[in-house]
């Protein structure tokens, strides 16, 4: 049961978002810029993988289920591949460029300071721009947040995984700012 | 020296929305209602459970800049945030606080640390729903900043004047985004 007093049936975030609106009109214009909004040189698929990851880092079942779901949706590929990706990304067939990059959120999700000089010149020399340096901290930084605050007030996650899959074509479509919270 | 090319002098979360300044705004629209926005909690309570989650992450930037704006926002009552920052279960704050702090400090360990038992406390000294809720909020918020500026290495201050005056402004202003 959440910690709070939430409208039934919502799952995840949805009930958070629900109960207080005024925070999830930021939240959700975050999540449409870092992640959906076209002007980036980093695909959708690649974006959701990223917080896909770092929410599978932060034991976030529900966060990780529906990015992983949503990325595997953009990225034509089973949920089997984006466990792969998860339980080790270095040997998945991903790009180079997207695994140093992966690398970058890993050590985002452990504490800010972990992010070495380094690593960012290694996603440099694979070709990463300093936006996509940027946005991937950004992405790391802010599933840092959804995934607390989705298991910080104990939210509802439905257990079956395929319920995630069946619903990420319509997430993918609807994106994060303008959709009906119920459906 | 920052990871990426921001402006020279700028610190902290300031360089980094000048530098992308479409995700700048959505930030500091959640930093504006979860910290000013209207609430039970008083903004000086807000800032301090702001500044006990960024301490307790070692960002030193948004630790002192909202130690400074609590300051501020406590007045006679200021030296609080110093001893929360020094042992929060030894300090003088409400019980009602202190629950919120520990709720706060299980937030920024991770999400499932937070268990009945913290927020039935949290209600044994009268906190609401609402209060827990942007509670959790707020810590699960600086999660994400503290890690936003230290990521990318951007420039903290070492002068704590520097502080004194952005806490200043920020109590006076609250969040309102710097122009590029």
């Amino acid at each position: 049961m959440a910690h709070i007093q939430f409208e039934e049936g919502l799952p995840g975030i949805r009930g958070p978002m629900a109960f207080r609106p005024e925070t999830a009109k930021p939240l959700n214009e975050l999540a449409e810029l870092l992640l959906r909004n076209d002007n980036s040189t980093l695909s959708r698929g690649e974006r959701e993988l990223i917080g896909t990851y770092v929410s599978s880092l932060n034991d976030c079942f529900f966060c990780q289920n529906i990015h992983g779901a949503i990325a595997g949706h953009y990225l034509e590929c089973d949920i089997s591949f984006i466990d792969a990706v998860k339980e080790n990304y270095l040997s998945s067939d991903i790009t180079e460029k997207l695994k140093s990059l992966l690398t970058i959120a890993a050590a985002v999700q452990k504490g800010g300071k972990k992010v070495t000089a380094t690593m960012v010149d290694d996603a440099r020399q694979k070709g990463a721009t300093d936006r996509e340096i940027h946005d991937t901290v950004l992405i790391a930084a802010a599933f840092c947040m959804f995934n607390r605050y989705v298991d910080g007030l104990a939210t509802w996650a439905p257990e079956d995984r395929m319920y995630y899959v069946n619903r990420a074509a319509r997430r993918a479509e609807e994106g994060y700012v303008d959709f009906d919270i119920h459906q | 020296m920052a990871h990426i090319k921001v402006e020279v002098g700028v610190p902290g979360i300031r360089s980094l929305v000048m530098f992308r300044p479409e995700t700048g705004k959505p930030l500091y629209e959640l930093a504006q209602v979860l910290l000013r926005g209207p609430s039970t909690l008083s903004p000086a309570e807000r800032e301090l459970i702001a500044a006990y989650v960024s301490f307790r992450n070692n960002c030193g930037f948004c630790m002192n800049s909202h130690a400074a704006a609590a300051r501020c926002l406590y007045g006679d009552e200021k030296s609080i945030v110093d001893d929360v920052l020094a042992d929060m279960q030894q300090s003088g704050v409400s019980p009602k606080i202190k629950a919120l702090l520990n709720i706060a400090g299980k937030v920024q360990v991770l999400g499932k640390e937070v268990h009945e038992e913290d927020i039935a406390l949290a209600r044994k000294y009268a906190a609401t729903d609402r209060e827990i809720h942007d509670t959790v909020l707020i810590a699960a918020a600086f999660s994400m900043f503290n890690r936003y500026v230290d990521g990318l290495a951007s420039w903290t201050p070492d002068d704590p004047a520097a502080y004194a005056e952005m806490g200043q402004r920020m109590a006076d202003k609250g969040y309102v985004i710097p122009k590029p």
